[in-house]
């Protein structure tokens, strides 16, 4: 039971939403796009999205500058 | 690709750039002079003294509405660019819809949460709608750390180690070497890219 965040693999915690999961990864950066299997998850549903076993995770941080 | 093939495909294109600062005048300046036909430009800001260490404006510009003096600067250089421009703010929940019309959305913005909104209203509003993206284009030097990444429909060019703006300097080779990455990624999703 794992699941792939960023390309490394981690396990898998039943009932873990998006923002749980950020904080176990100990992404503290606010500022993500959070794509899960290839759908955007948006920050509105950060905490109510419950992610499933075997699911890949792409975390893309957003840094202010342009 | 033939070269006259890559020029009539770059004058039927139409590209959507969301901030005329550092990224977007210098990404504006870079696709009108490879001969992209058609471009919009949305921004609400006037040129400050303080945005000239990188951004494609001139002292006599200074107070002008930034969207009009990059309009006056484009069509200074090149020929024959169709350049619309909207001044204004673009608003949470609305952010999308400029650009509906365009082949290619490209995010200049220069805050972070303003930029996370932008993506999000782009690929959820406008789905199969390619928009290229930059992150961390403050500091100097460190050039071996940019790289690009691509998910689906959104393609990043980032400096993963890279300070906030409010942390580090903002200047003009390093934000243009962005702006240009930018405005490359955008050519190859136009036209292809070379082998």
């Amino acid at each position: 039971m794992s699941i792939v965040v960023n390309k490394r693999s981690v396990d898998f915690i039943i009932d873990e939403s998006v923002d749980r999961l950020l904080k176990r990864m100990n992404y503290t950066f606010p500022m993500v796009i959070v794509k899960v299997d290839g759908t955007l998850v948006t920050r509105s549903r950060f905490s109510s999205h419950l992610i499933k076993d075997g699911s890949n995770i792409d975390v893309i941080h957003l840094t202010s500058g342009g | 690709m033939e070269k006259i093939e890559v020029s009539r495909k770059l004058e039927g294109s139409f590209v959507g750039i969301a901030g005329a600062g550092g990224l977007g005048s210098n990404i504006a300046m870079a696709l009108a002079r490879a001969g992209v036909g058609h471009l919009l430009i949305v921004d609400f800001d006037r040129v400050e003294a303080s945005n000239l260490n990188r951004q494609y404006f001139f002292l006599d510009q200074v107070g002008d509405l930034k969207v009009e003096a990059l309009k006056k600067n484009i069509l200074r250089a090149v020929d024959g660019c169709d350049v619309d421009m909207i001044n204004g703010k673009l608003v949470k929940g609305s952010m999308a819809d400029p650009f509906r019309d365009v082949d290619v959305v490209v995010e200049a913005l220069d805050d972070a949460s303003t930029k996370v909104s932008f993506i999000e209203e782009v690929l959820l509003g406008l789905p199969g709608k390619p928009i290229v993206a930059a992150s961390g284009v403050a500091g100097i030097g460190g050039s071996e750390r940019i790289r690009q990444r691509r998910y689906d429909d959104l393609y990043l060019v980032e400096d993963p180690k890279a300070l906030s703006s409010e942390e580090d300097v903002l200047l003009c080779p390093k934000v243009g070497q962005f702006a240009h990455h930018q405005a490359n990624i955008v050519l190859e999703l136009l036209v292809g890219g070379s082998e």
